[in-house]
């Protein structure tokens, strides 16, 4: 049914930290390699070795600038997949029921022998997280691994969404957010974790990080360079002269 | 957003073959026998190509039987549900007067309510969506219910009716229009909101995920053509509205005076559906974009 839960047990979702990010797209590799082997249809890549090559992703990594009005611009690298909403849009404007939210753990997902493929999910997510699989013709999201988390043919530390147990940098948590008492949450608490999109209303599970405030470099001790010559001398000052009269 | 030709033949024509039926389920034009079966199945093919036009941009069309289940929460389920339904119902309202000279009312009625609930269930498939603002606002189905409305008044023959909310659609088009161009920023959305960092300062994008074009793009990051959005609303105010409005109301009615309003109309609504998605800006696009 494509009523969504009026709550569920657990809130599992992921915390990525924009501090600690460092934009390698490492998660997106590991996770299009995850997924294309396991739960539903691979992920296709259209034209993959011509000349406009484009293919199915469900996490994805921007890369922004921030100017701050008073200090030296930051670079966030940004990734970006499904956010788990609570009032998950694209699960009530499905015809077929194909999309649901599970009551267990909140995670959202695409059961591929309903979907029809109309798109009409992907329109109602404001977060860019559902990609049409140009060569299946289904909708593919990120399943939070929902084939590793709870996969005990994996070793426990593998039990984890393949981009988390990939991250070199440890930017990306894995956890309970409906447990005030988890890692997770205790980290959104502590580090001001916030919304995409608030005004949404969406009610995004997946939480970030901002990053820490950068230190504030001493600059006011360099003069400002002068120029070392205002006049051209020589030759090259005559023919510049000269050339200026024509 | 995209302006697919499957989504702007199938919102053109269903609703222009959902509005005739609201009007001959009400008896206008009073018709029997062969005059019936014209008009029937002018009705027909535009309203069932429309959906059938519909079914194009769908990527997997074997599991097409589930969309009738979700009406519960699904508007685009509700649209599959009551354009069936209307199209059953008018079956033996049309056979009867068809083959046996006889009107029965109470489904002719029935009929009535159902296709103008099918577009009004067309309409809420765009307006529910709150990630493109310019769809999200009550003038929406509005808008959709006058098009049908006027559209079958103009095929059913009734031109001075057919004038007169041919107007006030137009009128209404073009309020929607200065409407629409507010609503994305009166939303508050923007690239600091997208990406929770605008309260540390202005957010520009360095790089995009990904250097080539992919399904959100091409679906709902159509930029192409705005900057002809004027001259094209223009164009389509004309011929939707102004231009059959004066043929209807100044000019005597007659089958010729019709049928060129008509052509005026429907080429009108194609523009103006054109420019419906084309114009729609998707919040996504804030991730995207490189002002």
């Amino acid at each position: 049914m494509t009523a969504l839960p009026a709550s569920t047990d657990k809130k599992l979702g992921l915390v990525i930290d924009l501090d600690t990010c460092v934009g390698c797209h490492g998660c997106v590799t590991s996770c299009k390699g995850w997924n294309t082997e396991n739960y539903g249809v691979p992920l296709s890549d259209m034209d993959a070795y011509g000349a406009d090559p484009s293919g199915t992703f469900l996490n994805r990594v921007f890369s922004y600038e921030v100017q701050p009005a008073d200090k030296p611009a930051q670079t966030v690298h940004f990734p970006k997949s499904c956010l788990h909403c609570e009032d998950a849009p694209c699960v009530t404007v499905c015809p077929t029921g194909a999309s649901y939210k599970r009551t267990e753990d909140g995670i959202v997902l695409v059961n591929e022998d309903r979907c029809i493929g109309c798109g009409l999910c992907a329109w109602a997510c404001p977060y860019g997280a559902r990609e049409l699989d140009q060569a299946a013709g289904v909708m593919k999201k990120c399943t939070l691994c929902v084939d590793r988390i709870y996969n005990e043919n994996l070793e426990e530390v593998d039990r984890v969404p393949s981009c988390v147990r990939t991250c070199p940098a440890g930017a990306r948590h894995f956890g309970d957010l409906g447990d005030p008492d988890s890692d997770v949450s205790k980290l959104v608490a502590e580090r001001g974790g916030f919304d995409l999109m608030p005004e949404q209303g969406t009610k995004p599970v997946n939480k970030y990080l901002p990053p820490r405030p950068k230190d504030t470099m001493e600059t006011a001790g360099i003069p400002d360079l002068k120029p070392v010559a205002t006049e051209a001398k020589g030759f090259l000052g005559w023919l510049d002269k000269a050339l200026e009269k024509l | 957003m995209h302006p697919a030709p499957s989504v702007i033949i199938f919102t053109t024509f269903s609703g222009l073959g959902f509005g005739l039926l609201a009007w001959l389920g009400l008896g206008f034009p009073d018709v029997s026998g062969g005059t019936a079966f014209a008009f029937f199945f002018i009705a027909y093919a535009l309203a069932v190509g429309g959906l059938l036009a519909s079914t194009f941009h769908l990527g997997n069309r074997k599991n097409a039987i589930y969309a009738f289940s979700q009406w519960r929460t699904s508007w685009l389920s509700r649209e599959g549900i009551a354009s069936v339904m209307t199209l059953l119902v008018f079956a033996p309202y049309a056979l009867s007067l068809i083959f046996a000279d006889t009107a029965l009312p109470f489904l002719g009625y029935l009929g009535s309510i159902l296709a103008l609930i099918t577009v009004f269930t067309t309409s809420m498939i765009y307006t529910q969506l709150k990630t493109i603002p310019r769809w999200n606002m009550p003038l929406n189905p509005v808008l959709f219910l006058l098009y049908a409305l006027s559209g079958g008044a103009l095929m059913a023959g009734e031109a001075k009716v057919a004038g007169v909310l041919i107007l006030l659609l137009t009128l209404l088009q073009v309020a929607a229009w200065k409407m629409g161009d507010d609503r994305l920023s009166s939303t508050g959305t923007d690239k600091g909101t997208a990406t929770g960092l605008g309260s540390i300062g202005t957010v520009r994008m360095l790089e995009s995920a990904h250097t080539a074009r992919n399904y959100i793009l091409d679906e709902m990051v159509h930029i192409i053509g705005r900057k002809h959005a004027q001259k094209l609303r223009m164009i389509a105010g004309i011929l939707i509205g102004a231009l059959p409005a004066a043929i209807l109301l100044l000019t005597p009615a007659g089958h010729v005076t019709s049928f060129v309003a008509l052509a005026c109309h429907i080429l009108g609504v194609i523009v103006g559906r054109w420019l419906f998605f084309a114009e729609a800006e998707h919040v996504v696009g804030m991730y995207y974009s490189r002002d």
